[in-house]
């Protein structure tokens, strides 16, 4: 991995991102909220560019009718058919294996694959050095 | 069959050209289309618009995905809105993705769905002459469908012999949604008309037709009404095979667009194993359904089905057959399929061959 | 669900048990109005005769046509499913049936007036109860209820729990409102806290046209159409949070078809992962909720023309709980005892058999009341 300057601080103000070209891949950098987060510019499940997403929060519902709309600015949701991605971990919500499901239905036989499948966004550690954004890719 | 989901890349370097048989323009300015409108249905379009058996007069009364229906991408940067601009159409699609002929499917205005059965016809008639100026003179790769007002069969008869023949155009065009199912005996002159002048007719999925959009009453969220789609075009095929438009018009070709693929093998084993019993309520029906499918039914692949196992797609168009399949990406629209990823498991050059351009040329007599 | 997780080790050399199979939906059929009279109290009583209720035939279910009952089950009236005697001979001693769960698809389901349904329903529940219940222990029913008027329903629910015999409740599949309104949600509450699946019968009180597209001219295109209405309610009721609401619920689906159940899982899948936001508490895949909760009696199986498609296609259904054993006598589905589908291993005919059904009725078993 190498360092690679992105921009400066003022230039991805909140709520924005930039596109940057490393090593021949194109990495979308977010600000979220004052907090840097870098993501490979292209949706695992049909390639579109993320850069392009709509920013939202993220809402859960235990119940019909419920909406509980929590960490605004942290979710991307994929320009073309909405997929959701934690910007913080790329994970994205929508994952049928998904850690946060509550316990794996008792029809699956025992013994199949938890398939990695097309459901995270790769991510990329970036961070702010003075008044630079800097990305480790 | 594979543990895993695993996504083979799409095949390379093959720079196969594609067509793509659903985009849908959209008019830049309301100038663009009503220039076509003569002035007394200018009029009328001002003052009283459109007119459908929905609660709103443009929006659907579930909203969309996305606004304008329209991946975030797609508009153009002067502020136009998506798939009204010809040259960013180029530059993100047809160019990008080596489109060798397009197919347009017009929904604006929803003339299938206007209430009022002349300004239906008036902008049927605006739209074709629309088609033609703003999208398939300037660009040959694209060709038009006749827009019809289906409720006004007299005057979609009219339009279809109008435009038959006139090669910008490649196909007639419907929505299935209408006051009653597509195969009854009102709409057969439109159906005599196509099969006449040898031209497909594509159905597209939706229209307003006051029916609810399931038999068990109106469905609430956009999750359930999006995939509707599919039962609706279950229904039509069920119509035109049984009430024997098929029969009637040996032949006739229809393509099932937007609206899924999955679900045509199922579909063809219910509705032999029904008519085996049933038969002698409709003895007008000679050939098995799944037979009259066969051979009268084309299907568009986007949204694109994507089973859990990604090779059983591969299995589907097997018992669909390779040659009934036809790529569309639905550009501009947000659930767009992207040829290079869209269907990612092997498939042999014939197969890809068939699906992305050779089943389209024939079907359409594109040359 | 991702990758065949399931193998339905589908292999033939299945035999099994005679006598052992829980048949799902065997059909009752009222032969006349008049038989409910004795069960009516005065006034409705007086309101049937007086009015002349009678021949509340369904147009979903018209008794003459070849669909209606296979020539060699009909009685000398040319009725099928109106005779005790003829039921438990071709259910119990030529299907092989052990057990049977009577659905009587009736009239009192369409009608507008709430409570004349639900005095009609009572009245069918309780000639149930005493001409063919009463009459062989092997018989159990769905519970009748007027599902025009929930509070009715729930009071029917709740003065046939006692009763074991009664296992489920049953609604017709195409009604007013989707299945997930909140409409239902008291018939649900109390058909959950009675351990009482919701049998979903195809069929429709025709209160909306049978198709989006309208009224078709010919009944065989409105008994197909039940498949695609039966997968509409299956989407309600996930999208509507039915099982989140009642997550011990079990939904049945009766004589829908079920070989389209794989399109339609993976295409509830597809537009969930790209609209989750609008309906939260969906909060896994709808196939993991459908293959958890929801279950499809095996007749009619459309069958694909080979072996292998069928194979195929219950691989990819992914579950081997989901299918319950069903004659759907005496609607004409399978010619001679040619009921069950070929191919299947004596694990899944075990389940298809039986284990499903005990599992998912647990009031065969003498549970919950």
């Amino acid at each position: 991995m190498a360092r690679h300057i992105v921009a400066t601080v003022a230039e991805i103000p909140p709520g924005s991102n930039k596109v940057v070209s490393v090593k021949g891949r194109d990495i979308a950098v977010f600000n979220v909220n004052g907090t840097y987060y870098a993501m490979l510019n292209k949706c695992p499940h049909m390639g579109a560019r993320l850069c392009h997403g709509a920013i939202v929060g993220l809402v859960e519902g235990s119940q019909p009718g419920e909406f509980a709309y929590t960490r605004s600015g942290e979710i991307l949701r994929c320009p073309w058919h909405g997929w959701e991605f934690d910007m913080r971990t790329g994970q994205s919500r929508v994952d049928p294996a998904g850690i946060w499901v509550k316990q794996y239905p008792a029809c699956v036989e025992k013994g199949s694959a938890i398939v990695e499948g097309p459901y995270k966004a790769e991510t990329f550690p970036v961070h702010v050095e003075e008044e630079y954004v800097v990305l480790d890719a | 069959m594979s543990a895993t989901t695993e996504r083979p890349k799409p095949a390379a370097a093959t720079r196969l050209k594609i067509v793509d048989c659903d985009i849908h323009p959209v008019p830049r300015k309301p100038e663009d289309l009503l220039q076509y409108l003569p002035e007394r249905w200018r009029e009328h379009h001002r003052v009283y618009g459109s007119h459908f058996r929905a609660p709103f007069r443009e929006a659907s009364p579930w909203p969309r995905a996305a606004p304008a229906i329209a991946r975030r991408d797609a508009w153009p940067p002067d502020g136009s809105p998506a798939g009204s601009v010809l040259p960013f159409m180029r530059e993100q699609h047809l160019d990008l993705h080596d489109i060798e002929f397009g197919i347009l499917q017009v929904l604006a205005m929803a003339t299938g769905s206007q209430r009022n059965l002349e300004y239906g016809a008036a902008l049927a008639t605006a739209l074709n002459q629309w088609q033609l100026d703003y999208w398939c003179t300037p660009e040959p790769r694209l060709k038009g469908s006749i827009v019809i007002a289906s409720e006004h069969v007299e005057a979609a008869v009219a339009e279809i012999e109008k435009w038959a023949g006139h090669p910008a155009f490649a196909q007639v065009f419907m929505t299935p949604r209408l006051s009653e199912p597509m195969g009854r005996r009102r709409f057969w002159p439109i159906y005599e008309a196509a099969e006449r002048h040898g031209l497909p007719i594509g159905v597209h999925g939706g229209g307003y037709g006051g029916h609810s959009v399931t038999g068990g009453g109106w469905p609430r969220y956009y999750v359930e009404e999006h995939p509707s789609t599919a039962q609706s075009a279950q229904a039509l095929i069920s119509s035109l095979v049984f009430e024997g438009v098929v029969e009637r018009y040996p032949g006739s070709r229809f393509i099932i667009v937007e609206s899924g693929f999955a679900w045509v093998p199922s579909m063809t084993w219910r509705m032999d194993k029904h008519w085996q019993r049933l038969k002698s309520e409709v003895p007008h029906i000679k050939r098995p359904p799944s037979e009259q499918v066969r051979r009268h039914f084309w299907f568009t692949t986007q949204p694109v089905d994507e089973p859990e196992n990604i090779a059983d797609m591969s299995e589907i168009f097997d018992w669909i057959g390779w040659d009934r399949i036809l790529y569309s990406s639905d550009y501009p629209h947000w659930d767009f399929d992207d040829p290079r990823s869209a269907f990612p498991f092997r498939m042999t050059p014939e197969q890809r061959s068939m699906l992305f351009r050779d089943n389209a040329i024939s079907l359409f007599g594109l040359s | 669900m991702n990758g065949p997780a399931f193998s339905a080790d589908l292999v033939s050399n299945a035999s099994e048990p005679v006598g052992n199979r829980i048949d799902c939906d065997v059909h009752v059929v009222l032969p006349d109005i008049n038989l409910l009279l004795p069960y009516l109290e005065p006034y409705w009583r007086d309101y049937v005769v007086v009015r002349g209720v009678r021949n509340l035939d369904l147009t979903a279910y018209p008794d003459t046509t070849p669909l209606a009952a296979r020539d060699d089950w009909r009685n000398i009236s040319g009725r099928g499913g109106a005779n005790l005697e003829l039921t438990r001979k071709h259910v119990f001693e030529d299907l092989g049936g052990g057990t049977a769960i009577l659905n009587c698809v009736w009239g009192a389901q369409a009608l507008h007036h709430p409570h004349l349904a639900a005095a009609l329903c009572g009245a069918v529940n309780d000639w149930l109860a005493e001409e063919w219940l009463d009459k062989d222990t092997r018989l159990k029913a769905s519970i009748v209820v007027p599902w025009q008027h929930a509070a009715h329903s729930v009071a029917e629910i709740e003065k046939r729990s006692a009763d074991k015999r009664f296992v489920q409740v049953l609604l017709p599949g195409l009604l007013e409102q989707p299945l997930g309104f909140e409409h239902y949600w008291p018939i649900y509450e109390a058909a959950q806290r009675h351990g009482l699946p919701i049998g979903v019968h195809a069929g429709t009180a025709y209160r909306h046209a049978p198709t989006s597209l309208g009224y078709p001219s010919h009944y065989l295109e409105d008994y197909i159409a039940m498949a695609w209405g039966m997968q509409n309610q299956l989407m309600s009721l996930v999208c509507d949070g039915i099982f989140a609401k009642f997550p011990d619920l079990k939904v049945v689906m009766i004589e829908s078809g079920w070989t389209w159940l794989p399109s339609f899982l993976w295409r509830a899948n597809k537009i969930w992962r790209a609209m989750r936001m609008e309906v939260p508490w969906v909060n896994r895949a709808p196939a993991e909720i459908v293959r958890e909760n929801v279950r499809f009696t095996l007749q009619p199986i459309d069958a694909p023309p080979s072996q292998q498609q069928l194979d195929r296609t219950i691989e990819q259904i992914g579950s081997d709980r989901v299918l319950l054993y069903s004659s759907d006598y005496p609607h004409h589905h399978f010619d001679a005892n040619d009921v069950l589908p070929g191919g299947l291993s004596p694990k899944f005919l075990q389940r298809l058999l039986s284990e499903n059904a005990l599992e998912t009725y647990p009031r065969l078993q003498g549970g919950r009341a």
